[in-house]
């Protein structure tokens, strides 16, 4: 039979239009997750951090890093010596780095050299997730932002919209770099950016962040910044906490006991 | 048509060769980093975006500049432009796909390309770049290949085109306004987030767009018996200054706003680590100053109208137009946004050879394109002239 080139370009139309109605024949045709809720899943509209540096740094002085080793574990995080192209989730900075607009010269001494425990601030208003393409960063109804790697394109535009240097990209294959893998949490490959996920695969199963769990002296309270009866809110409603870069309208939900 | 690319003298096709050759290698160095990942490139987890996203950066530039011979002629009826109207969009067409390559080759995970388009998502700007740079892709293809088809078969353009203009014309400063959006609307990046800047990317994409076109106009006048007229050059020329001065003006007002209101929140670190250096950094203080020497010296020679009308002072110009743009779009705007990074700390950041070898070969691959493109359109004008 001949194809003219009329008939042959109809043919093309037809199918570019049969792709274009593929997304809608999938939702329609699909029966909706097959993945259960855990019943004992712990449940907040927005969660939230408390750190309370005080109770944290006589133990950091003798060494303790019992929380970043458990964040380590649990999320099978590579340990990169080169500075460029480090994986952090949760780890220290000095208090001018972490609110440099905080910092003064006169800053006591027992604040100013200090570490200051950082991580994601799972922001109520996360530039991260506007900007990014794929919807591959994305904020859970309990206020958690976390990531999808399997769509995430590696544009790395949520790392240049993240104003706390919360972001990591896998410049190269993590999994030579990982210490002891932990099957329970997927392993990432190169190409994709990640960060701390609240340990939303934990609270889902009824169990508080590792980081907070691990954390020997109580340093470390987490709950529902919603919840008016939390532990959270009773702190912030007794004592003064500080923010990371309030003054930028992203709304962390990490607060500091200073 | 496209034989016509077929058929050329010894030098066209070394030249081709030269270009194929540098892809070539261009290509290799990719293959490369999509074994590696992104590693073998000098970007970090501090400077996260460089010399890919810089090109690109510059490129939507020159692609959005191609307005500037289009709307003159379509509007304001300058008839000089007619000649070279199809050069304007063909410059369009190869620079887009430039950027689109340097989009590519920036991902770490390029093989998931297509989920912007599986997972639609109106809230990012990259969404947004993605629909303008395609859309603009194919009108100036379309608009530019019916253009030339015409003129080849001795008729006028089929009159829809004319239509498919008129939107290009508002769709060129789209594509650059939603570029710079992907910058100024970011909270922490204060040397990004300026009202400004989509008005000086326009600038200086009307500055080095028509400088480059005026530098391949003496070009296609040697190497073809097409001479794209002087008084279209001169207009271009005119064009280029004003464009130049605006730009240069703008930066003016990011300096003036730094420095006389002291907020380092408005960009005064990031100031300073470009043209005199941050705690002890300063790798890109010698190209900013390079930049500003640039700068002036094109001024002078443009501003003044005895040297803007000598061939000879009217190359140089344009060259230096084009090479300060080139430093202050493509290599001090974005890499100076990640100055300091969000601890307050300065991390450098040096292209490494692959990654700049990556970048040569798709600049190659767009003169290749480019090439091709002024070979069809420049032999139809031959046989027209």
């Amino acid at each position: 039979m001949e194809t003219s080139r009329r008939n042959f370009l109809k043919a093309g139309g037809a199918c570019l239009l049969g792709l274009s109605l593929w997304p809608a024949v999938r939702v329609l045709a699909g029966d909706g997750p097959d993945v259960k809720a855990d019943a004992g899943a712990l449940k907040g509209k927005r969660w939230g951090l408390v750190i309370d540096m005080r109770k944290c740094w006589p133990q950091y002085q003798q060494g303790c890093r019992d929380c970043m080793l458990a964040c380590r574990r649990e999320h099978n995080i590579p340990v990169i010596d080169n500075k460029d192209e480090e994986v952090k989730w949760l780890w220290t900075e000095p208090y001018k780095n972490a609110f440099p607009e905080q910092e003064h010269a006169y800053t006591p001494a027992a604040i100013a050299d200090k570490p200051f425990l950082v991580a994601c601030n799972h922001c109520d208003n996360p530039p991260c997730v506007r900007v990014c393409p794929t919807k591959a960063t994305f904020k859970r109804p309990d206020g958690i932002v976390t990531m999808d790697y399997h769509r995430c394109l590696g544009c790395r535009y949520c790392m240049a919209a993240c104003p706390y240097g919360a972001r990591s990209f896998n410049f190269q294959d993590p999994r030579p770099f990982i210490k002891e893998e932990n099957l329970d949490y997927p392993t990432r490959e190169k190409g994709v950016v990640e960060k701390c996920n609240f340990c939303a695969e934990r609270l889902d199963k009824g169990q508080q962040p590792a980081c907070v769990e691990a954390c020997r002296v109580g340093a470390l309270i987490f709950g529902d910044l919603d919840d008016p009866n939390s532990e959270v809110r009773k702190i912030l409603a007794e004592r003064n906490t500080i923010r990371r870069k309030p003054e930028l309208g992203t709304h962390p939900s990490i607060y500091y006991l200073v | 048509m496209l034989v016509k690319a077929l058929s050329g003298s010894k030098k066209y096709w070394g030249w081709i060769t030269v270009l194929l050759a540098l892809s070539g290698a261009g290509l290799a160095c990719y293959l490369w980093q999509l074994q590696q990942g992104l590693t073998i490139t000098g970007m970090s987890r501090d400077v996260s975006w460089g010399l890919y996203i810089g090109q690109f950066t510059f490129l939507v530039g020159v692609a959005a500049s191609a307005v500037m011979v289009v709307l003159p002629y379509y509007l304001h009826n300058v008839k000089v432009f007619g000649r070279i109207t199809i050069l304007g969009e063909f410059l369009a067409v190869a620079a887009i796909i430039m950027c689109l390559l340097f989009v590519i080759v920036d991902l770490g995970k390029p093989m998931r390309l297509f989920n912007m388009i599986f997972y639609p998502t109106p809230n990012s700007i990259l969404f947004w770049d993605m629909v303008v740079l395609n859309g603009y892709l194919l009108l100036n293809i379309i608009v530019g290949w019916h253009a030339l088809e015409a003129e080849y078969k001795g008729v006028a353009p089929p009159s829809w085109t004319r239509y498919l203009v008129y939107i290009s014309i508002p769709w060129a400063v789209s594509i650059h306004t939603v570029t710079a959006f992907l910058y100024a609307g970011l909270p922490g990046r204060h040397y990004w987030l300026t009202a400004i800047m989509a008005a000086r990317f326009l600038a200086s994409a009307f500055a080095s767009g028509p400088a480059l076109l005026i530098l391949l106009c003496y070009i296609i006048k040697r190497v073809s018996k097409f001479d794209p007229g002087r008084e279209a050059i001169q207009k271009l020329a005119a064009i280029v200054t004003y464009a130049t001065i605006i730009s240069v003006f703008f930066v003016g007002l990011e300096l003036f706003t730094a420095f006389y209101s002291q907020v380092p929140a408005h960009g005064m670190d990031s100031l300073t680590y470009l043209f005199v250096g941050l705690e002890g950094h300063g790798k890109l203080v010698p190209w900013m100053w390079t930049f500003v020497v640039l700068a002036v010296l094109a001024l002078v020679l443009l501003i003044n109208p005895v040297t803007r009308g000598k061939d000879g002072y009217l190359l140089l110009a344009c060259g230096a137009v084009f090479i300060a743009m080139w430093i202050e779009k493509g290599i001090g705007l974005v890499i100076g946004g990640f100055v300091p990074n969000a601890f307050e700390r300065v991390t450098e950041y040096i292209p490494t050879l692959p990654e700049a070898l990556i970048a040569l070969g798709i600049w190659a691959a767009g003169f290749l394109i480019l090439t091709i493109l002024y070979k069809i359109a420049i032999a139809v004008k031959e046989e027209t002239v």
